[in-house]
């Protein structure tokens, strides 16, 4: 680990997240903002810690109605059904079909929820000002940030199946309830990694080294 | 801490702008989980809320029930599923719990009825054709009751009429069932107007006890009259009168069923629930006129029984108004022999009832069957029906007829009787046989005799000429004959191919051919020299 890097605000210096330009505090109170572009000027992402947990704590809430409710209605001439994700995954699995139900398994249960704690642990930790492999912990947080966004495959799924399919008295299919719930807990994991600020992993590092 | 090497590059780096702080110390981002939270909470709530009551049914067979797929269905809306088939403690039942809807709860009381809808052919009628394609469900008919329950014995087969099918329910109750099921249609005047319920013998086990459901509006026509019978299949009846057939529908052919008429009358009562009412075996019993009073006559027949039954009627110039109950054999030990006891039951009402409306008194009643008796009324035993074989007892007045009367002190009473049927026949007979002996067969011999013995003189003559032709006519005849045969041989003689004729004849014709030759060999000569004839030949 380096630890004669100095940071912008061990300085004192403030970095525009938008525009990048670098600038002193100015001398009257108030909140700062950029020169150029006038984006809100902070050290740290004001915050940032209890907004992450904002998102978190409703993303948990929504987790549950999401896995409970049916994500697809599924209307045929041999009657109706509603799926729920987990119903979905075993329908695949006692179908034979295990790469499938892994995949969705994958995609739709197990990532949701360990981004939840990936980004729980995250926020124990940095509260815990815990100086304990902050490499490896930056390395979390960019796979959480990338790995968001693969979840909404179900979402995507049920979308397109609800407009292909819809041939009356047929066969319809329409999105459940659990669907929204599933689309809100994704948004809002996203949004919970945004709100992280990742350099809040470093600041006990460079004061327990100094 | 910054750095002093740096403070010349701070100072050349731009100066923050400076805003004021906005005033709002709430910090808006916490709403997004308020809300989350409220969403959830409301989901939570409702689903608590909306959850319904759990029953469990019990089946003979879980057959098409899927624990989450089966659907439970009234008038085809789903008000609940099968969350669980398990079997019952000890094994003879699958049970199949059902999480209903909140809007069902009031439904599930004591006579609510479950059973589970697969294809099927019952009644008549092909059911549940559909759930061939989404797979069975349970079926449910909502009871009148207010008696709440959760525990509920499934029906094998589903229910004849749904609770709230206007009608109404009668109890038949008969000897036999016949062919008839659940089901089974019930006909007024050959319309359908409802089902069998069911079925079930009596507690003492001597008849059955059908129930049937009558549909509104038809069932105003059962009343206290209303005689039901069983229609079923083809009743084929053989009696003194001849065949007769009869069938309801080509369904009751096959189904059974129960037919009502309700004979018209002015006083029609109207019956409660629990009016049983006979179940006749056919429309001919069912619709005989309620015979309220019955006499019993014993008679004694001196003829075989063979082809008199019990029900045979009995009647007077072919009105019937009675008929046989009982054949018996019994031991009389006075005469010591064995007699042949008929009883019939004779219907007084037949006889009387157009001609006052009080019935006579017993005493009354004797005294005049006392008088038909004195003026010749006696029972003949006679023959129904020659195609059946089948007898009848027939009540006639017989003028010339020993003198009889009814022995009252019998019970049941004695009633005289005539020989009639077989016993007419041997009369017919001797008759016939007293003719034959009328005959003057001895005189018809005599001459008889007399005949044939002229008739033989006769013949003594046609022999006497028939010896003369052969003496006197044979010899000449002979000789005839013998000279025409000469006379033949000497003609095959004088043809046969050896004698002299044919061989002069073949001479002659030889040289008849060598003259002819002669003459042409002359002619073509003097046909190419003409002038031979003049200068001859050269």
């Amino acid at each position: 680990m380096k630890t004669g890097l100095i940071t912008a605000a061990q300085c004192g210096l403030y970095a525009c997240r938008v525009c990048g330009l670098v600038s002193r505090p100015a001398q009257a109170m108030g909140v700062l903002t950029c020169a150029r572009c006038g984006q809100n000027l902070y050290l740290r992402r004001p915050d940032s810690i209890g907004r992450t947990w904002a998102f978190l704590i409703a993303a948990c809430i929504l987790y549950i109605p999401a896995n409970v409710l049916p994500v697809m209605e599924t209307g045929s001439l041999f009657g109706a059904q509603t799926d729920t994700i987990m119903s979905g995954v075993l329908y695949l699995w006692t179908s034979g079909s295990w790469p499938l139900a892994v995949i969705v398994f994958f995609a739709s249960v197990t990532v949701p929820i360990l981004k939840i704690l990936a980004l729980a642990f995250l926020l124990i930790s940095v509260q815990r000002r815990s100086v304990w492999q902050p490499r490896q912990r930056t390395r979390l947080y960019r796979l959480v940030e990338y790995v968001g966004r693969w979840s909404m495959l179900d979402i995507y799924v049920v979308t397109i199946l609800t407009a292909l399919v819809q041939i009356h008295s047929l066969a319809t299919i329409r999105a459940g309830p659990g669907a929204v719930a599933f689309g809100a807990v994704v948004v809002l994991t996203m949004f919970a990694a945004m709100e992280f600020d990742p350099r809040l992993i470093w600041d006990p590092v460079k004061e327990h080294h100094a | 801490m910054p750095d002093i090497r740096h403070e010349s590059v701070v100072l050349d780096i731009p100066e923050a702008i400076a805003v004021p702080r906005s005033r709002w110390p709430l910090k808006l981002v916490w709403i997004i989980p308020f809300v989350a939270a409220l969403i959830g909470g409301w989901l939570a709530v409702k689903a608590i809320v909306d959850r319904g009551p759990t029953a469990s049914i019990s089946f003979r067979s879980a057959e098409g029930l899927e624990a989450g797929k089966t659907k439970i269905k009234y008038k085809n809306v789903d008000v609940g599923q099968v969350t669980q088939v398990t079997l019952s403690r000890d094994l003879r039942h699958a049970i199949a719990t059902v999480q209903f809807v909140k809007a069902a709860e009031p439904y599930l009381v004591e006579d609510t009825r479950f059973w589970i809808v697969r294809p099927r052919f019952t009644g008549g009628q092909i059911t549940g054709l559909g759930t061939l394609l989404t797979g069975s469900y349970i079926g449910v008919d909502i009871g009148q009751s207010t008696q709440a329950k959760t525990e509920f014995i499934g029906l094998e087969t589903p229910p004849v009429f749904e609770a709230d099918e206007p009608g109404r329910q009668f109890v038949l109750r008969g000897q036999e069932l016949g062919s008839l099921e659940i089901g089974s249609p019930v006909y007024f005047r050959r319309e359908q107007v409802g089902r069998v319920l069911a079925h079930e013998l009596t507690g003492d086990g001597t008849g059955v006890v059908v129930r049937i459901f009558v549909n509104a509006p038809s069932d105003r026509y059962v009343n206290a009259n209303t005689r039901f019978w069983n229609a079923s299949g083809i009743d084929i009846v053989a009696d003194t009168s001849g065949f007769k057939v009869h069938t309801q529908s080509i369904v009751s052919l096959l189904l059974g069923g129960i037919a009502f008429e309700t004979p018209d009358s002015t006083v029609a009562q109207p019956v409660d629930d629990q009016t049983v009412f006979p179940l006749f075996s056919d429309r001919s019993q069912a619709l005989k006129l309620p015979d309220l009073e019955t006499i019993r006559f014993t008679l004694y027949f001196s003829q075989s029984l063979r082809g008199l039954s019990v029900g045979a009627p009995v009647d007077i110039s072919g009105v019937q108004f009675g008929e046989v109950t009982f054949i018996g054999v019994e031991y009389d030990l006075a005469a010591k022999a064995l007699r042949f006891p008929v009883e019939v039951s004779i219907y007084p009402d037949r006889l009387w009832a157009l001609s006052r409306a009080s019935k006579p008194p017993s005493t009354e009643r004797r005294a005049r069957i006392d008088g038909l008796i004195e003026s010749g009324l006696r029972a003949q035993l006679r023959e129904g029906s020659l195609v059946s074989g089948q007898r009848y007892v027939a009540v006639d007045f017989f003028p010339d007829a020993q003198k009889a009367q009814v022995d009252w002190t019998k019970t049941p009473p004695v009633f005289p009787t005539v020989p009639g049927g077989l016993q007419d026949l041997e009369l017919t007979v001797a008759n016939i046989a007293r003719k034959i002996d009328k005959m003057p067969l001895d005189q018809i011999g005599v001459e008889l005799h007399q005949t044939l013995r002229s008739l033989n003189g006769t013949l003594h003559t046609v022999n006497a000429m028939v010896k003369r032709v052969d003496t006197e006519i044979t010899p000449a005849a002979r000789q005839t004959l013998e000279e025409s045969r000469q006379m033949f041989q000497s003609t095959r003689q004088a043809v046969a191919p050896d004698a002299p004729l044919q061989h002069d004849l073949r001479d002659a014709l030889r040289e008849l051919s060598k003259a002819s030759q002669s003459v042409r060999l002359l002619g073509d000569y003097l046909e190419r020299h003409p002038e031979s004839i003049l200068r001859g030949k050269k």
